[in-house]
């Protein structure tokens, strides 16, 4: 490997949480590829998706901190739940582009320079495609994947609102796909990786959730997957929590990378499947 | 000095509710060389016209400017008025305060100097204004159709049938266009082929018609009524002299897994091919891509069992330069790529395809004969879905797609959910749609017959997702808007109606004839409501689906306009030419090509002249510039170094006039 090259990196709440592998995989393996995932000090949760669904900025002001931090730093901010990166990059653009939240956000900081949306977001992903390049992640495979049939899922975080996350084709994803190939898997395509996994409305409604989660399992299980990876805690909650026909097996995309890479821990800690994925949901949701 | 008079239109309300009209009128009275300045209601009506006139005789005007809209809008009125009253038309100067003063502005206090100013600029302009005589042109009786879809082909016979000569260019190797590949036609569910291979036949026929198929435009240069295109004609590596189209060739060519444009890809085409029975020329050609004796020098099997001994892979490919008097840009339509919308399974399963596609299937010419089956299995369809709008009225952001509507999904696909009843006893059809749209002659009468005698399910409501099923079918997620709820369908089959885009080969064409073009690589019209068939550039027409989304009959009405616009230019015996032309200063002009090298036209050579410069006699290098080719761009008057350029009617001093008006 080459120089190690610093990134801010939010982890978000849930990492900490409920989805520690994630977390930690995504750390392993960076600096495995020669990356250094920089936490910034005093990071607080993203607020899930709710900051979205406001105009009030005090929501949005903890994702204006971390972004300011990593400007201030001189670096990008990378983030790999698909919850942080959504909002993160969507505050990001207000902040370039409303005068309005750049300006209420901006008087509440009182930064040294005021934030115009100067950082680059980067979702893990794109730190392994874009920065790295899944030339080298391949190279570094020492345990490849071999045989398996991996379908990704991509949930709607990731890919929506597409004109603001420019993540990828939000109908046609393929930077997981590739990913997979890079693994030395066999990327199986499906039509539901793109689909809602029924997000929050597990909460107040668990049919509806397990509906929807039916529907991915069937169609992947029907174009051959024999297990899928995914980026978002939410995502893995609720498709592992389901219980019904065509399960498939469902990991997180940075454990899958860490088999490949070799560092896979031996005694891998056992994720948790009780309560809400999204720490901060599982608050609002004991008030509800 | 000029004797002027100043022309102010209120333009009704257009102008005097944000311009004070009597102000500007009053203004233009201390304005140099103005004799005479009044406002009136409508400068255009005939009114208005008396008033120019009956003041160029009360006051013995010598220059006139007219303060009203765009001269694009009038300019030829006024200087006709002008004209017809013994003034030189090259002395009125339109200002424009309507466009680009009273329609931007808010209220008076804005309007009103800015009209102003903008008067005092086109009166300094016609003091320095000079009487400019227009030349004359001969017109070559000739069009020049280019696309030999039902458009082309209706408006070359149209043209052709007024007794001038055409020639169609076509870039496929048959004329018919889309038209020959579609199955039944609505509302009336005539064959699309029975009415137009006659119409092809005629073409081929017409003593008046000459036909260049495999053929493009390769090269334009000229202006109206005298253009001159060369058009290249690739080799067919087949003389069609002596072809006699009868497809031993085609039979016995081993090169025979190529997709079959034709077919749209749905079976394969040998590499010596006819595309239909029907084609005009009924005359192969060798698709050189894939052709065993081009790619290894083998092979040879077609030469040698042609019984007319036609083919030969010798023929090369042949410009032919003609003169034209008018183009018609034709140039039609093709359907998007759909495989960008993998969410509804085009691309994912061979059973999810375009209407396109479908019309192929349902043809007594397609590769199935005609016969409604699975492209997977070749199995009949029991149950069909068909989503319409996709790609078309899409957001503007969504890049996938196109905001407008495509116009003849909704008939079509009521009819092919019609003719798969029809063709299939007991099949269920179901669409899902965004809105019918049904504005047409028995149109909305035959949408009805689809729902109330056939029984077509349709759902207003959009297609998420399509999933395939591991028995074969298809499982559509949608949702019935109607009924507010999530609506999954398992069918057999699922038909796309793709949005239709104007065919690619426009952009380069639209770059050679400098036509403009719009977002959507439509052609734009000269004006769209009055000038709807007529290019912005003079002596280019347009009809069919390259000006906008239309059917077949909407298609040959205007191939009909246009035909009529041509003929109408065909039948001058001479032209007017613009005077506004470059013209150099040969005392100032040092002959160093510049103006040559930036001249868009080809207009501007140079020849060796003897000239006196203060008393001295010598030979110089001096530009000189063709006014037939001249367009009046101004180029050459920007990029010459000593100032030696100047466009009649636009010359350095006027423009510098304008500008310390302005700055005054």
């Amino acid at each position: 490997m080459g120089e190690i090259t610093q990134y801010s990196y939010f982890p978000g709440c849930t990492l900490k949480t409920k989805a520690k592998d994630l977390d930690r995989y995504a750390r392993s393996c960076a600096e495995k590829l020669g990356a250094e995932l920089v936490e910034p000090e005093n990071w607080q949760c993203c607020g899930g998706v709710y900051p979205m669904g406001s105009d009030e900025i005090g929501n949005k002001l903890s994702s204006v901190r971390a972004l300011n931090d990593a400007r201030e730093h001189g670096r990008e901010l990378v983030t790999v739940c698909s919850a942080c990166y959504h909002v993160i990059k969507r505050v990001n653009d207000d902040m370039a582009n409303v005068p309005d939240i750049q300006k209420r956000a901006n008087n509440y900081a009182e930064f040294d320079e005021p934030y115009t949306g100067e950082t680059k977001v980067l979702h893990y992903l794109e730190l392994l495609r874009d920065r790295i390049g899944f030339d080298k992640v391949k190279e570094a495979v020492t345990k490849p994947l071999a045989g398996k049939k991996i379908g990704a899922f991509y949930g709607c975080l990731l890919l929506r609102p597409s004109n603001i996350l420019q993540f990828d084709d939000p109908e046609n994803p393929s930077i997981m796909e590739d990913f997979i190939s890079a693994l030395g898997a066999t990327p199986v395509r499906y039509q539901m990786r793109n689909e809602c996994c029924g997000g929050y409305r597990r909460m107040e409604n668990p049919e509806l959730a397990q509906k929807l989660v039916g529907k991915i399992f069937t169609d992947a299980r029907n174009a051959g997957c024999e297990e899928l990876i995914t980026a978002c805690p939410l995502c893995w909650y609720n498709l592992n929590s389901y219980e019904g026909p065509d399960k498939l097996p469902v990991r997180y995309m940075t454990e899958v990378l860490a088999e490949a890479l070799g560092i896979l821990d031996e005694k891998p800690e056992a994720a948790e499947l009780d309560g809400v994925s999204c720490g901060c949901m599982q608050d609002a949701g004991k008030e509800a | 000095m000029q004797r002027i008079g100043v022309f102010v239109c209120h333009c009704g309300t257009n102008i005097a509710a944000t311009v004070d009209v009597s102000k500007v009128a009053e203004a233009a009275k201390h304005e140099p060389g103005v004799v005479y300045a009044v406002d009136y209601t409508f400068m255009c009506s005939e009114a208005g016209q008396n008033l120019i006139a009956q003041a160029i005789k009360d006051y013995g005007l010598t220059a006139i400017v007219v303060c009203s809209c765009s001269p694009r809008m009038h300019e030829a009125t006024f200087r006709k008025v002008a004209e017809e009253n013994g003034v030189n038309p090259y002395m009125v100067e339109i200002a424009n305060i309507r466009e680009q003063c009273s329609w931007v502005h808010k209220n008076m206090d804005e309007g009103t100097p800015k009209a102003i100013t903008l008067m005092k600029t086109a009166v300094a302009k016609v003091n320095l204004d000079a009487p400019l005589q227009e030349g004359e042109a001969p017109v070559t009786k000739r069009a020049l159709v280019i696309g030999g879809g039902i458009a082309g082909i209706q408006t070359a016979l149209d043209i052709a049938d007024c007794g001038y000569k055409v020639d169609i260019v076509e870039k496929e190797q048959t004329i018919g266009g889309r038209m020959a590949q579609l199955d039944k036609t609505f509302p009336t569910l005539d064959c699309s082929s029975c009415i137009l291979t006659p119409r092809m036949t005629e073409v081929a026929q017409h003593p008046n018609i000459r036909l260049f198929t495999y053929s493009e435009v390769q090269e334009v240069s000229g202006f109206v009524g005298n253009f001159d295109v060369k058009i290249l004609k690739k080799s067919r590596s087949v003389r069609e002299k002596d072809c006699t189209g009868c497809g031993v060739c085609m039979t016995k060519c081993p090169s025979k897994k190529i997709p079959n444009e034709f077919n749209r890809g749905l079976n394969f085409r040998t590499a010596i091919n006819i595309p239909f029975a029907q084609a005009i020329p009924n005359v192969p050609v060798i698709d050189k891509e894939h052709c065993i004796h081009f790619k290894t020098g083998k092979c040879g099997i077609c030469a040698k069992v042609c019984p007319s001994h036609a083919v030969d892979y010798e023929i090369q490919d042949e410009v032919i330069e003609e003169k034209y008097g008018a183009i018609v840009v034709a140039t039609g339509f093709d359907q998007i790529d759909l495989h960008k919308f993998g969410e509804l399974g085009y691309g994912v399963s061979k059973d999810v395809i375009s209407s396109l596609e479908y019309e192929r299937i349902m043809s007594a010419t397609g590769p199935t004969g005609g016969h409604i089956v699975r492209p997977s299995d070749g199995k009949e369809p029991k149950d069909i879905v068909f989503i319409q709008c996709v790609g078309s009225r899409c957001e503007p952001d969504d890049r996938r797609g196109k905001t407008y509507c495509s116009k003849i999904c909704c008939m079509y696909t009521a009819k092919q959910s019609i003719m798969t009843c029809d063709h299939i006893p007991g099949a269920k059809c179901h669409v899902f749609y965004i809105d019918v749209r049904t504005p047409g002659k028995m149109f909305d009468e035959f949408y009805r017959r689809a729902v109330e005698q056939y029984g077509v399910d349709y759902i207003k409501g959009n297609v998420g997702k399509v999933t395939p099923l591991p028995n074969g079918k298809l499982r559509v997620h949608g949702v019935d808007l109607l009924d507010q709820k999530e609506v999954e369908l398992d069918t057999d089959m699922v038909v796309l109606a793709g949005a239709i885009e104007p065919n690619p080969s426009i952009r380069p064409l639209a770059t050679k004839l400098t036509l403009s073009i719009d977002n959507n690589n439509f052609l734009n019209e000269a004006h769209a409501k009055l000038h709807p068939v007529e290019a912005a550039t003079a002596g280019v027409f347009m009809a069919g689906t390259v000006q906008g989304p239309k059917d077949i009959p909407e298609t040959v009405a205007q191939a009909g306009a246009a035909a009529v616009k041509a003929v109408a230019l065909l039948a001058k015996d001479k032209l007017k030419t613009n005077p506004c032309v470059a013209q150099p200063d040969e005392l100032y002009c040092n002959g160093c090509s510049v103006c040559a090298n930036v001249c868009p036209y080809g207009a501007i050579t140079y020849i060796e002249k003897e000239v006196r410069d203060h008393g001295v006699r010598e030979t110089r290098r001096l530009a000189q510039v063709n006014p037939s080719l001249c367009k009046g761009c101004g180029a050459c008057t920007v990029a010459c170094p000593s100032g030696a350029m100047n466009l009649k009617g636009f010359t350095n001093r006027q423009i510098m006039a304008e500008v310390d008006s302005v700055c005054q």
